[in-house]
């Protein structure tokens, strides 16, 4: 990731998904769409570690006495062994964890075909949300939508434009369902994208709304 | 010459312990740390709904996991206490088996050679701060930020259990942050 890069996001995580991160007490697939945004965002990760010092000022209040002979037996399983050493992951077009849920970078994607030139991977998580890729050729736009629950939308490559703005590479969308959105790739590069819901998608329009069970969505 | 609080000197005394542990595999650092947080990591499984024994056994897997790891900790990038929370509540994840959380990437908590123990104890104290401006918090927001914490609930699920409306909980929660954050100024 290029530092020049990272100085464009203009679209950040809320506080409320940066605390249940911290916490950990969100979906799988938010959970994936936070670490990918991390992974390009200092300033995100920074608010991250703020959350991170409430839950330290958390565990210094609570405590439960140990039985005894508790030391004693964690102190017999100490590693005696060397740690391993930390490699930095390899750099790709996918941030880290991404790659390990397609199980390589952009090329190892297994795109289906949705129609209309737009393609999506369904990427597996728990079932308390789901996540899936989206490939949008440029200029080309995706149905006209609502939603019921909470969508994120990470850009990973190219950009996209709908009512409310203008989302480029490592920008996160999130839309409540107050928003309903017809999201369009730029003009110049194909556009992928990294996005998840809590909710099935609403399309307003009838024939999305009967591919719907085909997509999965 | 002013005299050091004896909670500053506690504080010093486990980034010291944690060092020790990491540079040297001090055994008897680890013990300390041991006492100190092992009955926290114990209280904060039980409250987020583990049965006591449950508790008692992960306790012990954390504070192994602080050894194991201890190579990765970083005083200039986290207090002691969220070190060991951030591995409790990656313990905890693990044992409801639901959601897993992926790491972002090279976030990993290597150290900076650059950053020394001065950098720690400054962070140290704005954590003591913030421990300090949590507890000045009313009742009712301190209560939910601490289910949001420690008892795996949702704002949606803080919601069933509390019969508060969802809107209600979300303007509480950020409340109680915006005090926090004014009270780091
Ligand atoms: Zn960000």
């Amino acid at each position: 990731m290029q530092w020049g890069e990272r100085m464009t996001i203009k679209h950040h995580l809320t506080e409320q998904l940066l605390m249940g991160y911290a916490a950990g007490t969100l979906p799988e697939a938010f959970n994936l769409v936070v670490a990918s945004h991390l992974s390009m965002c200092d300033d995100c990760r920074a608010t991250l570690a703020a959350y991170e010092e409430i839950g330290g000022a958390l565990l210094e209040e609570a405590g439960v006495a140990m039985s005894t002979g508790g030391l004693d037996s964690a102190l017999a399983r100490l590693d005696t062994r060397a740690p391993e050493p930390v490699r930095p992951a390899a750099p790709g077009a996918l941030p880290a964890p991404l790659r390990s849920y397609v199980g390589g970078d952009v090329d190892a994607i297994r795109w289906r075909s949705v129609g209309g030139g737009v393609k999506q991977a369904i990427l597996p998580t728990s079932e308390s949300a789901s996540a899936r890729l989206l490939f949008i050729p440029a200029g080309a736009a995706v149905p006209d939508h609502g939603h019921r629950g909470m969508e994120l939308t990470l850009v990973l490559q190219g950009a996209f434009a709908d009512e409310t703005d203008r989302f480029v590479r490592g920008d996160v969308e999130v839309a409540d369902q107050d928003l309903e959105h017809m999201p369009v790739a730029d003009i110049g590069a194909d556009c992928i994208c990294l996005a998840a819901t809590d909710a099935p998608l609403r399309f307003t329009s009838l024939i999305p709304r009967l591919l719907q069970p085909f997509l999965k969505i | 010459m002013t005299e050091t609080p004896p909670e500053e000197t506690e504080k010093a005394i486990l980034i010291s312990d944690m060092l020790r542990v990491r540079d040297q595999r001090d055994r008897a650092a680890f013990a300390r740390l041991f006492g100190h947080f092992a009955p926290r990591v114990k209280g904060f499984l039980i409250r987020a709904g583990s049965d006591p024994a449950v508790a008692e056994d992960c306790a012990q897997d954390v504070m192994v996991t602080v050894w194991n790891k201890a190579h990765l900790y970083d005083p200039a990038r986290a207090s002691v206490a969220t070190w060991v929370f951030t591995i409790a509540r990656n313990r905890r994840i693990d044992l409801a088996r639901r959601d897993r959380r992926p790491e972002p990437e090279d976030l990993g908590w290597g150290p900076e050679p650059e950053t020394a123990q001065e950098d720690g104890l400054v962070l140290q104290q704005e954590s003591d701060r913030l421990g300090v401006a949590l507890k000045g918090l009313p009742e009712a927001q301190r209560e939910l930020i601490e289910k949001c914490y420690f008892g795996d609930l949702s704002h949606r699920e803080i919601a069933d259990v509390t019969g508060l409306p969802l809107g209600t909980i979300k303007s509480r929660i950020r409340l109680a942050l915006d005090k926090l954050r004014h009270a780091m100024g």
